[in-house]
């Protein structure tokens, strides 16, 4: 496969309330990526924007940051999913020969928005929407399910909103750095059983650009040290019905994770992966997706988790950054994740920085209870 | 039924069940978008000053009503504000005759309702806004417009109530 | 240009003002079994899928997620896509770069609206920045019909030139059974409509329709291998440059300019007019239709008028457009802008019923939306 690279990274600091306009967070962001890649706006040649206009509360959402993006001039597209999707739509664009420099923008403005009333809006009208189901509701249905089939414990989920809020204290950008025990994850408010506050992910404003860049391209712009490779990425969608699938199933993903590692020609991800980011939109989310990315056999990630295996001083880092625990911008996040598997990789994340990997997992999903997924692997 | 019938007219399905529809009756959204700053100053200056600021920008000196950020085409931010008006000239407008729902409040809008396209001197760009006349004889594009500002403003694109053709 | 890719087959709904019959599930999977059938695949040969439509007009979120069932997605690489107006060429764009890209094969791309399922022009009306346009923004219609009153006092363009256009497309949608609107109407009949906003009238302006369509594309070795004649891509150009309303010119059409400039060079197109046997054309209003024509380099600024009025670009014309009866005509505003290449691709593939021009190898296919937007597909019967 041709090669295509992340040239250039920004983000906004992921706040709540956050006083800048769409457009605004989108030139910063975008701003910031093209300083850090080193080149000018006319280097690039197309714009892919994420956008919501659900979340947005405005039709055509791309629109209100067309200016901000750069695009004046340019090939300008418009995914609406998880910024892992973006990405994979602005690599396609690439890879067909048409462009050379690709931007992805995702912006977001949660605290804006009613979350609860957009994301019921996910559900077919007919009977979930009616029931008041909602992203919350519908996690703590696949987090019971999970739990009871192999038998996980409310502790277990607990460690991992304790290893990422603590990872969160070294990251400057993150909206919820806390430093917590399992305990004051049991304390913490019932939101619905059996997730409670702390096993939630926060409402969040921000915006993230990456800069793609062609392999002839990325060489003739950037520098090796700048460098990261998109070196394998699959995407898979299961059912739409809650009714339809067992939430605790990660078919999909790992029929994403398996076009992926084969992409990459990886053969054992636990071994070959150095550091990941998952999208832990709950806490039971992050082992359940540890699973179905082969890092470990189903139903084992809790008791992983409970031996240090995925802390930041483990065998395999899981989300540095605080993950989606820390700051959840929907849409933004899955780009904030490969930024900062990005920045890893390049040896960039200052304080979080991980002993020299060469290789990282970024991981995506669309959809209520984690429908669909989309899989990355980078590499230096 | 074959792949191809065209089922537009059926009301039953072929069993004879009414094809139903569901209403969501009246459903609400309410947003809290931010205004950031250029346009927070806008507003404030239209609604303490009667006056329309617009941005400049650095490299093109291409001058921007509405103000923004970036200038969408050099893809700079613009700091130089400059004020622009409180006349212009009518570029385009349109009488709307047929209502449709508001999505501010779920009512019907208001109909004949004019839009006006104005460029107010000075800027090289348009505002949209309206026009009290409701008769296509009376307006032609080329007339000189001059604001009619509210008593009362917010802080609002209505603290503008309508441009007026100058005869 | 990078890979080729070829379009091998085309499935529409009967569009209507309302599918009762059909939920909005159940018209995608309406498009799309016609698609598989128009190309002799099952599902088991589509490799990804992508779909688009806009949100608001039936409040559905993550659209891709709830129409697995009939999208035929289920266990399949999907997303979603959306840019307003210019949807459906968007989804067609991403169709193709699928396919370019060489990470998949045969893609499967599909558009679909059902806008009876509510207030049309409330839901676009949010496009509009909601503090300060989103007021005297008057609905989709209104800055069509200012730029017309700008082009008429330019150019001397008049309302009969718009009826001409408006009554062509109706007329070319009675050989169309998959149109929404089928009526045959006179020039008169035009004029005497009812105003809507001054200067469209009612029979000049586009319905809202329920409808789908679905495309699928293919890599050269896989669309030689699956189809006699595939619709070739020869260039896919976007140029979405505004925010703002009050940024557009209105006496000509920037980003038709650039994006069907920049296509044709790509595609080697030098003469538009005589190069290209068809064209369907996003016209949502016919006065649309008189002014874009300068636009897409058919002629100078103000030149569209005259080749109106000679009959140009009617079915017997020198360059037909919309033989399917264009927008005017049907419009579920997700799919529209698909359509055009849909109905540009069943014209090359020889598949175009009462509606096909003799002898086509060049399609020329157009999308708008939102502030202007442009997007430009050209297709071709020979390879690029």
């Amino acid at each position: 496969m041709e090669k295509v690279a992340i040239i250039g990274v920004g983000q906004t600091k992921y706040e709540r309330d956050k006083k800048e306009t769409f457009a605004e967070l989108v030139f910063e962001a975008t701003s910031k990526a093209l300083e850090d890649a080193g080149i000018s706006k006319d280097d690039v040649d197309n714009i892919v924007s994420v956008s919501s206009d659900f979340w947005d509360g405005r039709t055509i959402s791309s629109m209100a940051i067309s200016d901000a993006s750069n695009a004046y001039g340019k090939d300008i597209t418009t995914v609406e999913g998880d910024g892992t999707f973006g990405v994979l739509y602005g690599m396609m664009r690439i890879l067909s020969g048409s462009f050379g420099v690709t931007i992805v923008c995702a912006h977001h403005k949660g605290t804006e928005s009613n979350m609860r009333g957009i994301t019921n809006c996910a559900f077919d009208p007919l009977v979930e929407r009616k029931l008041g189901i909602d992203a919350i509701s519908s996690a703590a249905l696949q987090a019971r399910r999970y739990m009871n089939r192999y038998g996980v414990h409310e502790e277990q989920l607990a460690l991992v909103s304790v290893k990422n809020h603590k990872n969160a204290m070294r990251n400057p950008l993150a909206l919820l750095p806390m430093d917590i025990s399992v305990e004051d994850v049991m304390n913490s408010r019932k939101i619905a059983d059996p997730l409670k506050l702390l096993d939630c992910s926060p409402v969040t404003d921000g915006a993230c650009t990456l800069v793609l860049a062609a392999e002839r391209e990325a060489k003739r712009l950037s520098t090796s040290k700048k460098r990261v490779w998109l070196k394998g990425t699959g995407h898979c969608s299961d059912a739409f019905r809650l009714g339809d699938r067992d939430l605790s199933d990660t078919r999909a993903l790992k029929d994403a994770a398996k076009r992926a590692y084969t992409m990459a020609g990886i053969s054992d991800p636990r071994k070959e992966i150095a550091v990941a980011e998952v999208y832990d939109a709950f806490s039971h989310m992050e082992l359940m997706w540890l699973e179905g990315l082969g890092f470990c056999e189903d139903g084992a990630a809790g008791e992983q988790m409970e031996r240090g295996v995925f802390n930041s001083d483990g065998k395999l880092p899981v989300n540095p950054s605080g993950g989606r625990l820390s700051s959840h911008p929907v849409q933004v996040a899955g780009l904030a994740a490969m930024a900062e598997c990005a920045l890893q990789l390049r040896g960039e994340a200052e304080d979080r920085q991980l002993e020299d990997p060469q290789t990282a997992l970024v991981h995506g999903i669309n959809g209520m209870c984690g429908q669909s997924h989309c899989v990355w692997i980078l590499g230096k | 039924m074959g792949l191809y019938d065209d089922k537009r007219r059926r009301t039953h399905t072929p069993e004879g069940y009414e094809l139903l529809t569901l209403e969501s009756g009246h459903i609400e959204y309410n947003f809290d978008w931010h205004l950031g700053y250029y346009w927070s100053k806008f507003l404030a200056e239209m609604r303490d000053n009667k006056r329309f600021m617009a941005t400049k920008c650095p490299q093109c000196g291409t001058i921007y009503m509405l103000p923004r950020q970036v200038c969408g085409k050099c893809y700079v931010e613009m700091n130089d504000w400059v004020e622009v008006g409180p006349e212009g000239t009518l570029e385009g407008f349109t009488i709307v005759r047929f209502p449709y729902v508001d999505p501010n409040n779920g009512g019907m809008k208001e109909v004949p309702f004019t839009s006006i396209w104005v460029k107010l001197d000075g800027a090289d760009t348009r505002l949209m806004h309206y026009s009290n006349e409701h008769d296509e004889k009376d307006l032609d594009v080329g007339m000189r417009m001059r604001a009619v500002w509210a008593e009362n403003r917010t802080g609002s694109i209505h603290d503008v109530q309508y441009f007026e053709v100058i005869r | 240009m990078g890979k080729r890719v070829g379009i091998i087959g085309v499935g529409q709904t009967h569009h209507a003002a309302k599918r009762l019959d059909a939920s909005g599930v159940e018209l995608i999977s309406e498009a799309v079994t016609r698609a598989l059938d128009d190309a002799q695949l099952t599902i088991k040969d589509i490799d990804a899928v992508v779909i688009g439509n806009m949100d608001h007009f039936e409040n559905i979120n993550y659209v891709d997620m709830w129409a697995i069932d009939g999208l035929g997605a289920f266990m399949k690489p999907v997303f979603k896509v959306t840019t307003g107006g210019t949807t459906g060429t968007t989804v067609g764009a991403c169709g193709y770069y699928h396919a370019a890209s060489g990470l998949f094969d045969v893609v499967l791309a599909v558009g679909w609206e059902k806008n009876s399922e509510s207030d049309t022009q409330a839901a676009i009306a949010t496009c509009a920045n909601p503090t300060l346009e989103r007021d005297p923004f008057a609905g989709a219609i209104g800055p069509l019909a200012t730029e017309y009153s700008m082009y008429m006092k330019a150019y001397g363009a008049t309302e009969e030139d718009s009826a001409i256009v408006a009554a062509r497309d109706r007329n070319n949608a009675l050989n169309n059974p998959y149109a929404h609107s089928r009526q045959a109407v006179t020039v008169e009949d035009v004029l005497n409509s009812p105003m809507l906003s001054y200067p469209v009238k009612f029979l000049d302006m586009c319905p809202r329709s329920d409808g789908s369509c679905a495309v699928i594309f293919a890599s050269e070795e896989k669309a030689r291998k699956l189809c006699p004649r595939p619709a070739w891509v020869h260039a896919s150009v976007v140029r979405h440059d505004y925010t703002h309303f009050g940024d557009l010119e209105w006496t000509f059409m920037p980003t038709l300019e650039r994006a069907s400039a920049a296509a044709y060079k790509v595609a080697g197109i030098t003469d538009p007019l005589n190069e290209f046997d068809v064209a369907e054309l996003y016209i949502p209003c016919a006065t649309c239709g008189v002014k874009w024509m300068d636009s897409l380099w058919f002629c100078d600024h103000g030149g569209a008028p005259d080749l109106i009025r000679k009959g140009t670009f009617h079915m017997d014309g020198q360059l037909p457009i919309n033989p399917s009866g264009g927008v005017i005509s049907t419009n579920p505003i997700g799919a529209t802008g698909l359509i055009r290449i849909g109905e540009g691709a069943w014209q090359i593939m020889g598949k175009a019923g009462d509606r096909q021009v003799p002898g086509v190898e060049k399609a020329l296919c157009t999308g708008f939306g939102g502030c202007s937007w442009s997007d430009v597909m050209i297709l071709g019967a020979d390879l690029p």
